[in-house]
């Protein structure tokens, strides 16, 4: 066991540093190897030596032949993520709040959400397609696909909120209201702006995990595609670097959305630590 | 108080109830219907169960999914403790902490096709490992194992799904008190005494949650093994898309029944050990 602050590092922590670093090359190796090879020459193959540098294949995911309707599959995937993310955040944060105490059904709406969880995602969306198949609605990427996606992005967003707010001291809740300020009052200018870290995770997570969500969405999408489903009709008949460069833009959007939610978090921190103010106490 | 607690609670449990609780007992229902060729035929059969338990394939899909999910667990485990112990007990200050911890969850906020189809070049027969082991003279052939096998699925489970393991145990192990490790290492226990006496104790919680995640990711997958074996290898869920793709709902409803009850059956037995909801909300 290292003592912090007692000098040496045991032969364990090199031991452990190499595991880690051997964990992060295994982690982001093979993507990186597909960022470089979306980059293929036009002759270039699916794997290395590199036939020139082009954007060739990027060039290739707007012609027409290439993949059915990508520009329309990535608007309507962002809007699903948009929607997905608001109702997520709402529900979760309020449900957030409910679960502080223990309420007639709080085990039972534990376990749903548990269960929506882990349930094969597949079979949720076999689940919802016949819901709408017997209402004799349509299925559609804003009703159905929403749906379906709702029961992976809330079970997160309340294990999201548990974690939130066993770090949250209820001493300032209850300073407000001893203060003189009502339960909204409370609520608006003192718990959720102390929540506000917790928050952005909330939607990061609610927004990625729409985004990339595809074995729950496959049945009930109904006869509009978002851009994981294209991914995967792409994957099993599409042998070129297209493939490649449809997967670095993905990431580059996604990698954009955890850049804001992440710095935004840390200013939010690191404002708060320059006022002085730890707001986030409990830790 | 509690009136205004059902209300929070209410928008989440509602859309829960309806997106999950409706379409599971829509399931239950339609594998005890019958079919044809066009449609499904609302009666009462137990055809679908009993050509289903009467198959053997049925037996031998679960087998090998119930084989990934072993390996899987096993190797997410090991990763998930070890990198967790690293990054909650070595790594100072606070900031770096977190941040090797973010180096391991980005992946976890990209596409899941996307980082599975990244081994293809990698593990292919011209690639980049191949070519390495090559070029190093390790081996004269290009190894034909790496891709499409029981091999690359089981790499790309673990590259899929170790950050479900890494995140709760870090949860765990980031709570525990160092006072306690110091009293210990005080007391003079070595630093394997600590781990299995303080350690793994402590960590518990986050242990059974990320077995839960692992065990019903691997079990309740289909593309993985269908990219990664290259058809070589089926799964239970692959062998019911295949029935959805043909329409057949009734088979393929009875066949997610009985794996929702080997899953549930699997977590209740986690979640006997460990209780996770009066640790996770308590």
């Amino acid at each position: 066991m290292h003592r912090p602050g007692s000098g040496r590092r045991p032969w364990t922590f090199y031991a452990l540093a190499a595991f880690f670093g051997l964990y992060v090359l295994f982690l982001y190796g093979p993507m990186s190897a597909i960022f470089i090879l979306s980059f293929q020459g036009p002759t270039g193959g699916l794997t290395f030596p590199m036939n020139g540098v082009s954007l060739h294949w990027f060039g290739a995911l707007f012609g027409q032949q290439r993949t059915g309707d990508f520009a329309g599959s990535f608007t309507r995937s962002i809007l699903l993520a948009v929607i997905v993310l608001s109702i997520t955040v709402a529900a979760s944060v309020m449900a957030g709040l409910a679960f502080r105490r223990r309420f007639l059904g709080s085990t039972l709406v534990f376990y749903m959400a548990i269960f929506s969880l882990i349930i094969p995602g597949l079979l949720l969306g076999l689940g919802v397609g016949l819901m709408f198949q017997f209402l004799g609605i349509k299925p559609a990427w804003y009703s159905s696909a929403l749906g379906a996606q709702l029961t992976w992005t809330l079970p997160f967003g309340l294990l999201i909120m548990f974690a939130v707010f066993s770090r949250f001291n209820p001493f300032y809740e209850e300073a407000a209201r001893d203060l003189g300020a009502g339960y909204g009052q409370t609520l608006w200018n003192v718990v959720l702006p102390i929540l506000l870290p917790g928050i952005i995770a909330v939607a990061l997570f609610g927004f990625t995990l729409s985004y990339d969500e595809f074995p729950r969405t496959l049945i009930p999408i109904g006869s509009r595609n978002t851009l994981p489903l294209e991914i995967w009709a792409m994957t099993t008949n599409v042998t070129s670097p297209a493939l490649y460069a449809l997967g670095t833009l993905t990431t580059a959007v996604s990698f954009v959305v955890i850049a804001v939610a992440l710095t935004s978090i840390a200013l939010i921190q690191r404002r708060r630590t320059r006022r002085g103010t730890r707001t986030d106490a409990g830790d | 108080m509690t009136r205004l607690h059902h209300l929070l609670a209410a928008p989440l449990a509602c859309l829960l109830l309806v997106f999950f609780g409706v379409p599971l007992v829509l399931v239950v229902t339609v594998s005890f219907f019958d079919f044809d060729q066009f449609d499904i035929i609302p009666t009462f059969v137990l055809t679908n169960y009993l050509e289903l338990f009467g198959s053997s394939l049925t037996y031998s899909l679960y087998a090998n999914t119930v084989k990934y999910a072993v390996i899987v667990w096993t190797l997410t485990l090991v990763i998930g403790f070890t990198v967790s112990y690293f990054l909650v007990f070595h790594v100072r200050p606070f900031l770096l902490q977190l941040a090797l911890f973010l180096v391991c969850t980005v992946p976890f906020w990209t596409s899941n096709v996307i980082r599975m189809i990244s081994w293809i070049p990698f593990l292919g027969r011209n690639g980049i490992f191949n070519q390495s082991l090559i070029a190093l003279g390790i081996v004269d052939q290009p190894l034909e194992f790496l891709l499409f096998s029981d091999f690359a699925v089981v790499i790309a489970y673990v590259h899929l799904f170790s950050l479900f393991m890494i995140v709760p145990i870090f949860n765990s192990m980031a709570r525990i008190d160092p006072a306690v490790i110091e009293a210990a290492v005080d007391a003079g226990a070595g630093r394997f005494r600590v781990i299995r006496e303080i350690v793994v104790p402590l960590s518990k919680t986050g242990i059974a949650m990320g077995s839960i995640f692992v065990v019903a990711l691997v079990m309740g997958d289909f593309f993985v093994v269908k990219i990664m074996s290259g058809g070589q290898s089926a799964s239970v869920v692959l062998a019911m898309s295949n029935e959805i793709a043909v329409l057949q709902y009734p088979p393929a409803a009875a066949s997610a029944v009985v794996l929702l009850l080997v899953v549930t059956a699997m977590v209740v037995g986690i979640l006997r050990i460990v209780d996770v909801r009066r640790e996770l909300a308590g």
